[in-house]
């Protein structure tokens, strides 16, 4: 595949960098990334995903619009109130970049449909809002050796980590189980910085590119949290001895999928 | 004695036990809080018989759940 002039042009700035080069380029035109959730963390992934040229980018989503998510959710405008975000999603990312192919999925993710979607992508973005999503992805992708990056944002703090087959611990070797619901807050219930999504989906982004040029260190073995009233980054390191998680561990104990009873931001799921 | 706790040094009384820390720290949701100490996790059932040594590196890993 030879680039285009115009594509030339539109990458100019990472063909330049050494650790891209057209070779890395041609990586980011050929990867399928899938964002599950085109909400907080999904909005600026995908927007700097499809920027980059994502050659094939799925965004999954049940939701329509609403305009308290114009807050924070930067890829839906104001005249998309009231469409599927998945739409919405689309139509952005392809305004952006007529080199994206973008596949929607305007539906909940569950155990029934997880592991046919993500099947067919090379990494996979935690961008929802609720943990029986977060343990649902974590487990399809341990199962299914995806890897995929989390990410959580609640008030003026945020965490992210990756997560690499065989490499790396994963999300329930750091949380075993959902929290009851509504014991632990949501988004709807705390609020959240509309930035806060910029910062932590832009790091998830950041994340799926470094993964797919194979290029510096992921954030693999590390919970990253960021306050933002601090101003604090912190990298926590995970332990690495995993061999005891029910999901990934030497005995695994979950070896089916869990559909968890849903407690989420927007009381409407994904 | 002196631990640290999040990433900060600080001085604690001798004997503490890591279910004390977490109430010394006022931790939010600590039935939920994941903990590690020098880099291993810890079960919950037993933070109550864990006592801290000198040096001691302690984390706090919260649930974080939005994102939309």
């Amino acid at each position: 595949m030879a680039f285009t002039n115009e594509q030339i042009e539109r990458y100019s700035r990472h063909i330049i960098l050494k650790e891209v080069g057209a070779k890395g380029q041609k990586k980011l035109l050929n990867a399928k990334v899938l964002i599950i959730g085109a909400g907080g963390l999904g909005a600026p992934a995908a927007m700097y995903l499809a920027a980059a040229g994502i050659g094939t980018i799925g965004i999954a989503d049940a939701d329509e619009v609403d305009l308290s998510n114009l807050q924070r959710q930067i890829i839906h405008q104001t005249k998309d109130v009231g469409k599927p975000k998945v739409e919405s999603a689309r139509e952005t990312m392809e305004a952006m970049n007529p080199d994206v192919k973008v596949i929607t999925y305007h539906e909940f993710i569950t155990s029934e449909n997880i592991l046919d979607i993500i099947k067919d992508y090379d990494f996979i973005i935690d961008g929802t809002d609720n943990f029986p999503a977060k343990f649902l992805i974590n487990d399809a992708c341990v199962m299914a050796k995806k890897p995929f990056s989390h990410a959580g944002i609640i008030r003026f703090q945020g965490q992210l980590m990756t997560y690499v087959p065989d490499k790396s611990p994963c999300y329930r070797c750091v949380f075993k189980e959902p929290p009851p619901k509504d014991a632990v807050p949501t988004c709807k219930q705390a609020g959240v910085i509309g930035a806060m999504g910029g910062v932590i989906g832009s790091l998830q982004a950041m994340e799926t590119v470094k993964y797919i040029l194979g290029v510096g260190e992921l954030l693999t073995g590390y919970l990253l949290t960021y306050d933002a009233l601090k101003m604090q980054f912190r990298k926590v390191k995970l332990p690495s001895d995993t061999h005891k998680c029910a999901v990934c561990g030497n005995n695994p104990t979950i070896t089916k999928l869990i559909d968890y009873e849903q407690a989420e931001c927007d009381g409407v799921g994904l | 004695m002196n631990i640290t706790v999040a990433g900060v040094k600080k001085e604690v009384r001798d004997g503490i036990t890591v279910a004390q820390l977490i109430i010394d720290e006022k931790v939010e949701t600590p039935e939920y809080v994941t903990v590690t100490v020098n880099d291993e996790f810890l079960e919950n059932t037993q933070f109550e018989e864990t006592v801290l040594s000198e040096g001691d590196n302690i984390e706090f890993l919260y649930f974080m759940g939005g994102g939309q």
